[in-house]
């Protein structure tokens, strides 16, 4: 299996991915509420090019409420979130044309192929050819089913269809929850050198996690969320 | 380290980043085709509206009249009554399918307007039940008592009145994206906001029934249409957006 | 800055005094201007040469119907001002006065029916402002069925909010409309309001009764603001001290 691994890290995937000047995201003092819930109690965060930052903390400690109010989701009664300097208010869609957000569940549609669904996802941001979705679907293991409906596939196999439209997307910040839900092993070792290949490009990754993440101690940041 | 210097090399700069963009016209078509797509893949869902369309037309003779001269006179009402409900029909999952798998979700991060992409999935909604329904509505006027040279009036203002109401279709599916068993609430939202297009369209295929000119109510018909074209997708993104929340 | 009242009026405890100071000098003019418009309207004012004392349903009726609109223009601009500057409490305002503005909806209907019986032998008429207001009624529904649908209360704020923008856009369009509808069916409606030649006696209760009815509906929407707001803030502490005093 590590055999694998090694093999498949060693066919990088070489599309566009960032290559882009340094950049820091930044949260500051975000306050949040859900009803009468303070969910979010003044997070403070900073993550820059070459970071990866793991959130921790127990079921209902804020953790995807915490990524979606940074990927804009989720308006946060107070702090602000700055990406590059520049609050992301200011110019959302800027914002999310370079950032990727993947949740708890695959974005895929189940009536439509794998190949199909990274086409019509990702193919509203940016343009790519056949070979480099090749590529993508190679480097995560999923080429063998690219080509079926995704509702026939288990939930591994959907998790890694995601992972190729997330290096599709080829965009400097990832977001990511739960990142490693369904993957086996392999898989979650797969997603840890994925990161750690978006951070030595220059990328930044902000993933929440129940099981520390298979990523180099090398630019890893932890955030250790509580219930308040 | 040096294998990471020739990753680099292969990435582009920001400024090829955007240029590999695609267009919004690009944008419009690709989710077009998408829903179009999908929608043929569950083929089944296509003919419900039309063949509810075609019951809702039965009933009336059947509650009413057989005779077709006294049909003919209410013929614009039921055929109008009847599209509009058949409208209704597909509304409820025209965003919702895509708001449980997430899919939509990815659309609101991606970056590009929501409002391009929304207009998009109406305009597939409208090619998908609109249009069908005004190729329709000629056949069920026939067998209304409806003279032929009423045909193509009717074929225009069904064809332009179901855009506007594809349009606040989408503007009430959206709004009732967050809620469970929208069915009932999305008619009651929808409904008062479509009386122009039932008067209008109504209008003109009574007009165009009795053989009077029917310009007047047909281009009323447009002007709404164009309207709803403007303002619909900026209340359907805004309503989106609020309920993905 | 001459701004620094509109962001107090944000903060909850200051707009709940707010409203409480100011809920009296809402209702004891909107009480002697009733009590005054009532004597001169039903007893002072002579009976119409035409409609004899029918018409006096008319000061009830009319005032009601110009608040039907005016607090759904209300609920639309507080709505409006929640999602463009993300004011909690506009919200708060439109939720208070959609059930004000719902009544008021109804008190028209029911009073332009009575009225009908007299003038037009039936209780109901497919008059052009009494179809207009019927649809405004469904408007009124379809806001507080939408509002109710959602468990959390933000959501059904905002969505609530864009549909009484939509709303608001479509009601000429929809009144439009059905004027237009009326005149290809019938003939002129009966004119009840706005004769050139009304006299004194019967305009200065009139205008006594439109200026009444709309401070009544300021003191009803500053009770309803209080307990609004204070249902929203039941966590915080400001209530617990309010209530406990």
């Amino acid at each position: 299996m590590s055999e694998l691994g090694r093999l498949t890290a060693h066919q990088d995937y070489d599309g566009p991915v960032t290559g882009m000047s340094e950049a820091t995201l930044r949260g500051e003092n975000l306050h949040l509420w859900r009803g009468e819930r303070h969910v979010l109690r003044g997070v403070s965060f900073t993550v820059t090019s070459g970071e990866c930052l793991q959130l921790t903390g127990p079921n209902g400690a804020g953790k995807t409420s915490l990524l979606r109010t940074v990927c804009g989701m989720s308006y946060p009664e107070g702090g602000r979130i700055r990406w590059r300097d520049r609050d992301v208010n200011e110019d959302l869609p800027a914002f999310h044309a370079e950032m990727a957000y993947l949740g708890h569940e695959p974005p895929l549609k189940g009536e439509l192929t794998g190949r199909e669904n990274l086409h019509y996802w990702v193919g509203v941001r940016r343009r790519f050819g056949q070979p480099e979705l090749g590529r993508a679907l190679e480097r995560v293991g999923a080429q063998r089913w690219a080509d079926r409906p995704v509702r026939t596939l288990s939930a591994g196999q959907k998790r890694r269809i995601a992972l190729a439209g997330l290096l599709l997307m080829a965009v400097p910040l990832w977001l990511l929850d739960e990142p490693t839900t369904n993957l086996d092993v392999e898989g979650q070792r797969l997603v840890g050198t994925l990161i750690d290949e978006h951070l030595a490009a220059g990328g930044l990754a902000m993933a929440a996690v129940h099981h520390p993440l298979a990523v180099s101690e090398q630019g890893l940041r932890r955030l250790e969320l509580g219930i308040g | 380290m040096a294998e990471i210097n020739i990753l680099q090399a292969g990435m582009p700069s920001a400024a090829s980043e955007r240029a590999s963009a695609p267009s919004a016209v690009a944008v419009a078509r690709l989710m077009l085709e998408r829903d179009l797509r999908l929608a043929f893949r569950k083929a089944s869902q296509l003919v419900q509206p039309l063949a509810f369309f075609a019951m809702v037309t039965t009933l009336f003779p059947l509650a009413i009249t057989p005779e077709l001269t006294r049909l003919r006179h209410i013929a614009s009402g039921v055929l109008w009554a009847a599209a509009l409900l058949s409208s209704l029909l597909a509304l409820e999952f025209l965003f919702r399918d895509d708001a449980q798998d997430g899919t939509l979700e990815q659309y609101a991060l991606s970056g590009r307007a929501l409002t391009g992409l929304l207009s998009a999935k109406t305009a597939a909604h409208w090619l998908l039940t609109g249009l069908p329904l005004a190729l329709m509505a000629p056949v069920a006027a026939v067998a209304l008592g409806v003279p032929g040279r009423a045909l193509p009036g009717i074929l225009a203002s069904v064809t332009l009145g179901t855009v506007t109401l594809s349009l606040l279709g989408a503007v009430g599916a959206a709004l009732t994206l967050g809620v469970r068993r929208a069915g009932a609430l999305l008619s009651l939202l929808t409904l008062p906001l479509a009386i122009p297009v039932l008067i209008f369209g109504a209008h003109a295929t009574q007009l165009a029934i009795r053989g009077e000119p029917y310009g007047a109510p047909l281009t009323l018909l447009a002007a709404l249409a164009v309207f709803g074209m403007t303002l619909a997708p900026l209340a359907a993104a805004a309503a989106v957006r609020i309920n993905l929340e | 800055m001459a701004w620094t009242w509109f962001h107090r009026l944000a903060s909850p405890p200051h707009l709940y005094r707010t409203a409480r100071r100011l809920t009296p000098w809402f209702a004891w003019p909107a009480a002697l201007l009733i009590l005054g418009g009532l004597i001169g309207g039903l007893w002072l004012a002579p009976p119409d040469y035409q409609q004899g004392d029918a018409y006096r349903i008319m000061y009830v009726h009319a005032p009601s119907a110009w608040l039907s609109l005016m607090v759904y223009t209300i609920m639309a601009v507080a709505g409006g001002i929640g999602l463009i500057w993300r004011m909690k409490v506009a919200h708060a305002v439109a939720a208070a006065a959609a059930p004000i503005g719902a009544s008021f909806t109804l008190a028209t209907l029911v009073t332009g029916s009575l009225w009908g019986k007299p003038m037009w032998g039936t209780y109901w008429q497919w008059d052009p402002r009494l179809t207009s207001e019927l649809l405004l009624f469904f408007l009124y529904l379809g806001y507080m069925g939408l509002r109710a649908a959602f468990e959390d209360l933000q959501r059904a704020d905002r969505v609530s909010a864009v549909l009484a923008v939509v709303g608001v856009i479509n009601v000429p369009i929809i009144h439009y409309s059905v004027v237009w509808w009326n005149s290809l069916h019938q003939g002129p409606s009966v004119m009840y309001l706005g004769k050139p030649t009304m006299p004194p006696s019967m305009l200065v209760p009139l205008l006594m009764m439109f200026l009444g009815f709309t401070l009544f509906f300021g003191a009803v929407l500053m009770v309803r603001l209080r307990g609004e707001v204070l249902n929203r803030e039941r966590s915080a502490r400001w209530v617990g001290e309010e209530i406990g005093a």
